[in-house]
């Protein structure tokens, strides 16, 4: 009934790539679209069109320096679930801007668990849910919207990566239709989730 | 690209085919009463260029009309600024106090500090565009003209003003979406379907707004800057 989810693999190792495909491949509920060995600006421009449900990428494709940005480069390309590879033991602060992980010690089976719940944790945000009820995660954080909080400032209180809130208040806006901070303000106001006093 | 209105049709015809063009062409100073005449007669009456009464005629009718780099090119630019300047002379004293006073009513029955939250809301949105347009009619405005008199002000340059309209349109549409969507029920149906469609139009029409000003008025000054004229 559904269609199968696509994939996007970047890993600089192909045979990691080609072993990773083969599982994926294998369960029927994905299609591995394309592999990646970087994320260099053809690459990008690939990952735009093709706008996978899920990308798979080991984070040493960005220098270490970088690798904690990496996961927001890739929020800039694409609305996509971002999983991290785990294959040389990621420290977690890279692992928490990740919508989840898997690691090349997996067995298959547990690969497939674990996309698959990167998947649902992701998929009661999804489109489908248009015009529905907010999470009760999502009020939350339209509570700390409304009350005049950054992303960051969310970030640290709810413990979640930066990128986890973005995706969080854009799912908001799309089930409410209300985007600015104002309107979200009001909305929250007038649905009983805030009082008077909590603003400004 | 074909033109749509022409300086030959008259004036009614073209207000047969899109009616809101009646406030299009008070802001640009055609008198009504001219209606009857050909379009290009009734810009002699005003003192407007035909071409750039046709031109934002266009583009205020139909929103997927885009107009030849010529067209732009050879848009009067005073003509533009009327009809810009009228625009703000139209949302400040007419539309946004309508809305307002529309406003009121609508939220009467609902309680203190949901009143209070949802007029606080537009009198922002409404304060922010009225500054948006004072900076124009202060500082744009009186820098184009000074521009096509042949004086550059080296401290300042068009591009300087190509900002901001997505705040003012997201906050239009999200006030759209609370009046249709999120309203308590106390509220009366009609009064909201009143206060809709003013918001509709208003939105619309800033639109329209924009485009001109981002459209005609800035390349045209652009060229005036590199050039002179």
């Amino acid at each position: 009934m559904e269609d199968k989810k696509s994939v996007i693999l970047v890993s600089p190792s192909e045979i990691v790539a080609r072993g990773l495909e083969v599982v994926i491949g294998d369960s029927g509920e994905f299609r591995v679209e394309e592999i990646f060995h970087d994320l260099s600006r053809p690459v990008e421009a690939r990952l735009r069109i093709v706008d996978p449900d899920i990308v798979i990428i080991d984070p040493t494709v960005f220098d270490f320096k970088s690798r904690k940005e990496g996961r927001g480069r890739l929020a800039d390309i694409c609305d996509s679930i971002v999983m991290a590879l785990d294959v040389s033991g990621l420290t977690d602060d890279v692992l928490r801007q990740y919508d989840g992980s898997v690691s090349i010690y997996d067995s298959p089976d547990e690969v497939l668990r674990k996309v698959r719940s990167s998947m649902e944790s992701k998929q009661t945000d999804s489109p489908m849910s248009d015009g529905g009820e907010l999470s009760s995660r999502e009020k939350e954080i339209l509570v700390c919207v409304a009350k005049g909080m950054l992303n960051k400032e969310i970030a640290d209180k709810l413990n979640l990566s930066i990128y986890t809130v973005i995706t969080h208040r854009k799912n908001i806006t799309r089930k409410i239709g209300i985007k600015t901070v104002a309107g979200l303000t009001v909305y929250a106001l007038l649905n009983n989730l805030i009082d008077m006093n909590s603003v400004q | 690209m074909k033109e749509i209105f022409t300086p030959n049709m008259r004036l009614s015809d073209m207000l047969d085919m899109n009616y809101s063009l009646v406030q299009v062409i008070s802001r640009v100073g055609v008198d009504l009463k001219h209606s009857g005449l050909k379009v290009a007669d009734a810009c002699a009456f005003a003192g407007i260029d035909p071409a750039t009464f046709i031109l934002i005629s266009n583009v205020y009718s139909f929103p997927e009309y885009i107009p030849s780099p010529e067209e732009v090119a050879s848009a009067d630019i005073h003509d533009i600024i009327r009809y810009l300047h009228g625009s703000h002379d139209y949302y400040t004293g007419m539309a946004l106090k309508n809305l307002e006073s529309s406003f009121d009513r609508l939220v009467e029955p609902c309680d203190e500090n949901q009143k209070k939250v949802i007029l606080k809301f537009f009198v922002d949105y409404k304060k922010e565009l009225e500054k948006h347009f004072s900076r124009e009619e202060e500082e744009v405005f009186p820098y184009v003209e000074s521009l096509l008199s042949g004086v550059r002000n080296p401290g300042y340059s068009i591009t300087d003003f190509e900002e901001h309209h997505e705040n003012v349109d997201e906050k239009m549409e999200d006030m759209k979406n609370i009046v249709m969507k999120y309203l308590p029920d106390v509220c009366d149906e009609n009064m909201k379907m009143w206060v809709l469609l003013s918001i509709y139009r208003l939105r619309d029409d800033l639109r329209r707004h924009t485009y001109v000003e981002d459209n005609i008025l800035v390349p045209t000054v652009k060229n005036l800057e590199r050039d002179g004229r």
